[in-house]
């Protein structure tokens, strides 16, 4: 090697100290929209300032976030999972179902999560094994799932879950922290963990990189995606059972559109859509700032539909504002 | 002559910064009607970013372009193609889907008085292109149909169909065969009577000094010299490039391998290669020699478990062992560093530590959870090795030079101890310093009882370095040369399937 290097130079780890990464980063631009938005909607009603109040607003995104969190890790791996609202419908229903026959909470929440995992299974066959994209094939299980729960179901409901059932969706650990937010804290901490400390999640982002690339490099492309759809149709079963507490009954119309909700937090979490970047810290504060926009525009008896104007304004705007700043910073350096 | 010497373009005092890196230091580059200038320089010299500003693709943060003497500013790729200049890219963006001359004619095909694609006559033109280049193929033709040497063809035709003043070629004979090669040259012979002018980008000296009438050395992104071909010397130029002068001997060798380490037994594949047998012995250089497509590449990537279906047998240290993904042959001590760096070898998009301990990470984690530490270190231990250039380890590994990039891809593969390392073309497209250190290190690795498989089309390479080189022809093996026998006479006779003689382009 010496011909070529008169002295070898000394690269180092990194450029930039973690606190320079931490204020440059996505994360923090979005909890700069978070805290505003908290800001305004306390000036804004009265009654956002509630303890109580606020519990209540979580709901807005914890059943979401659960699944939003597996989400990122599939969407950074460059696939996607549309069919998770019918998954929920589907497991719902199969627990509607175990109830008739008798089944008390812990056969009601052992079948919310099968289920869901085979859900999950059933999508990752699909893409892993025989090789069709993903959006197609979840585009077609999200038809078929809740297609499945309306024939069941029809236009009735499953009603008459157990009073210990109820405790996922109306149960409060202590004062006015609910056994969802604590649900939600412990699976954003694993799934953070599964992310960011872990050799499977630097395969993720390997994959979503470029995944000719992570195969030739040793990674099992295939089976990790499979684990990734399974993880997806679990948090799926997690939600159902959450929300079917919550609700204390099931319809076929459980959940409805959430899908797409959920691919907007992922977003707004800073993901890239594309695959191959994006955090699970961004996810959460994406979370927090969806439900405060839901909870303080409720509090303003806005209709939801002009909600979702401003769910898809703020997205949008979140999105593009980086990037519009780019642009006026390039043209300002041209010569 | 008087016209030859004002320049078509003159960049002047071009700079070009990308975070943590100067790629450019107020260089300036002229080119001339109807004259080949060849861009030398090492790996992250700037020629490629060179390339990029006068393409459009990248805005030099400053400097001026002259066009025929007048300042331009390229603000898009189709500014610069409304000026004439055109490029062949090392890695030129085709589109497999699409047809021949669709490829050829996008974004400027021939249109109807409606409005409306002219296909009859976009297919007319691309046959007459292809014609003229010699391309053996039809232009109705589907490019995922086609191999990279013809798709070379269809980027050839490409530039020549916007009528460019100014065509730069980047790296183009890097994946051509000899007599692609010498087809190539007639074409730029003919490309400088009709009054183009020529960039020339490559690393090969006897093609410089076969094809250019200019030179301009770049040197770490800065302008060190130009002038005429003929007004200077192969060791010359070599000096300016490096510094200092480079001898272009191979390592000095002495294999004393007796020890087998790899055998391989009967590989057949349906359509690509078939009946491959031979055996690799420790701290042996087996070279592969064969022209493009004769299914070194396929043969290589089938006994790390990619190309499928193939059958045959692996014996590993004596034992069998099954390999059904890279995954199994890394854990049997088998790596493969592809030829195509960008899409196979570097994860673009992973900092460069991650990159090097992707396929390690079993061994710088605990219990399946990271050690940054362990990896950091890892990846310092190895890079240095290689003699990395880099900002810092958590930079892109996409923000490095070509080279760069292939000594991280390089030290990844060490990184996991193999007994057997696979290097497909392992200096292709890199600059002659750091394919002599390259070669060394080749050297180094052997003598430390690392068996090496090196695909390379590259007769000196493969005379240079292996102890035994592997001729393959059509998917077979159909020769295996060693010692008195392997010189470049059998090599290319074997490899082209010909008893006489070949024609040797040689400088």
């Amino acid at each position: 090697m010496t011909d070529t290097a008169a002295q070898p130079r000394h690269i180092p780890d990194r450029l930039h100290g973690s606190l320079h990464r931490t204020l440059r980063s996505w994360e923090a631009l979005l909890l700069l929209v978070a805290v505003a938005i908290f800001i305004l909607n306390s000036f804004a009603s009265p009654y956002f300032l509630n303890a109580w109040n606020l519990s209540d607003a979580t709901f807005n995104f914890t059943e979401k976030a659960m699944i939003a969190f597996a989400m990122a890790l599939l969407i950074i791996s460059g696939e996607i999972d549309l069919s998770v609202a019918s998954t929920i419908a589907l497991t719902s229903t199969a627990m509607g179902l175990a109830l008739q026959y008798g089944a008390g909470t812990p056969e009601l929440v052992v079948v919310g999560l099968t289920v869901g995992l085979l859900c999950g299974a059933f999508n990752a066959v699909f893409v892993t094994i025989l090789g069709l994209p993903s959006i197609v094939v979840t585009i077609g299980t999200m038809s078929l799932f809740r297609g499945i729960s309306y024939i069941i179901l029809g236009d009735g409901a499953f009603r008459g879950y157990p009073d210990s059932f109820s405790w996922f969706g109306q149960g409060y650990v202590w004062w006015v922290i609910t056994v969802e937010m604590v649900l939600f804290a412990i699976i954003a901490i694993i799934y953070g963990i599964l992310l960011h400390k872990t050799n499977f999640g630097r395969a993720v982002y390997a994959i979503g990189n470029n995944s000719t690339g992570a195969l030739f490099s040793g990674i099992r492309v295939q089976r990790v995606k499979f684990m990734l759809f399974l993880l997806t149709g679990l948090m799926s079963g997690v939600a159902a059972i959450c929300l079917t507490s919550r609700l204390g009954s099931t319809r076929p119309s459980i959940a409805q559109g959430m899908e797409l909700e959920v691919v907007t937090m992922v977003v707004l979490g800073g993901v890239n859509i594309l695959g191959g970047s994006g955090s699970i810290p961004g996810v959460v504060i994406a979370a927090f700032v969806m439900g405060l926009v839901t909870f303080g525009l409720g509090l303003l008896n806005v209709p939801g539909i002009v909600m979702s104007i401003f769910i898809g304004l703020l997205l949008i705007g979140v999105i593009a504002i980086p990037r519009i700043v780019a642009m006026i910073a390039n043209k300002r350096s041209r010569p | 002559m008087a016209e030859r010497t004002a320049p078509v373009v003159s960049m002047d005092a071009i700079t070009k910064t990308f975070p943590g890196v100067r790629a450019l230091d107020a260089v300036r580059l002229d080119l001339h009607a109807g004259e080949v200038t060849a861009l030398v320089g090492e790996n992250g010299a700037g020629k490629s970013t060179t390339v990029k500003i006068l393409t459009g693709i990248y805005r030099p943060d400053g400097g001026t372009i002259r066009i025929d003497g007048e300042p331009v500013t390229f603000d898009s790729v189709n500014a610069a193609s409304d000026a004439g200049i055109t490029a062949i890219h090392q890695e030129t963006v085709l589109f497999d889907e699409l047809s021949v001359a669709e490829n050829i004619f996008i974004g400027h095909a021939p249109r109807t008085p409606l409005g409306f694609i002219d296909r009859a006559e976009m297919q007319r033109e691309a046959a007459k292109l292809l014609q003229s280049i010699g391309a053996p193929f039809d232009p109705r033709t589907r490019l995922k149909d086609l191999g990279i040497a013809n798709r070379h063809l269809v980027a050839i035709a490409r530039a020549l169909s916007v009528d460019a003043r100014v065509v730069i070629m980047d790296e183009p004979t890097a994946a051509l065969s000899q007599k692609e090669i010498t087809e190539l040259y007639e074409l730029i012979e003919t490309l400088k009577s009709q009054g183009k002018a020529i960039l020339f980008i490559s690393h090969k000296f006897d093609e410089i000094f076969r094809i250019a009438d200019r030179y301009t050395v770049f040197r770490d992104g800065a302008f060190v010299g130009d002038g005429r071909i003929d007004d200077i010397n192969e060791d010359d130029l070599v000096r300016m490039m490096v510094g200092r002068s480079i001898d272009h001997i191979f390592p000095e060798r002495n294999s004393t391998a007796t020890e087998e380490v790899l055998q391989v037994t009967g590989y057949n594949h349906p359509t690509e290669f078939a009946d491959i047998n031979f055996k690799l012995k420790r701290g042996e250089i087996l070279g592969f020699y064969g022209l493009v497509g004769a299914g070194r590449s396929e043969f290589m990537q089938s006994l790390i478990g990619i190309t499928k279906p193939s059958k045959g047998v692996c014996k590993i240290n004596g034992k069998i062992r099954v390999i059904r993904s890279p995954a199994d042959a890394v854990s049997n001590g088998i790596v493969y560093v592809p030829e195509d760096r960008g899409k196979q070898g570097a994860i673009i998009g992973l900092p460069i530590f991650q990159n090097v301990t992707l396929p390690s990470i079993s061994r710088t984690s605990r219990n399946g959870f990271l050690r940054l530490a362990e990896e950091f270190a890892l990846a310092r231990e190895y890079t240095s090795r290689l003699d990395l250039r880099a900002a810092s380890l958590d930079q892109d590994v996409g923000n490095l030079s070509g080279g760069n990039q292939q000594k991280v891809v390089i030290a990844k593969w060490l990184a996991t101890k193999p007994q057997v390392i696979i290097l497909d073309e392992p200096t292709k497209g890199i600059d002659i310093g750091s394919k002599a250190a390259v070669h060394e290190f080749m050297a180094e690795l052997a003598a430390e009882g690392l068996s090496v498989i090196m695909v390379s089309s590259e007769i000196p390479e493969v005379i240079g370095m292996s102890d035994r080189a592997i001729v393959m022809r059509d998917g077979r093996i159909v020769a295996e040369l060693e010692d008195d026998d392997l010189t470049p006479e059998t090599l290319v006779r074997h490899a082209a399937g010909i008893s006489t003689e070949p024609q040797l382009e040689r400088a």
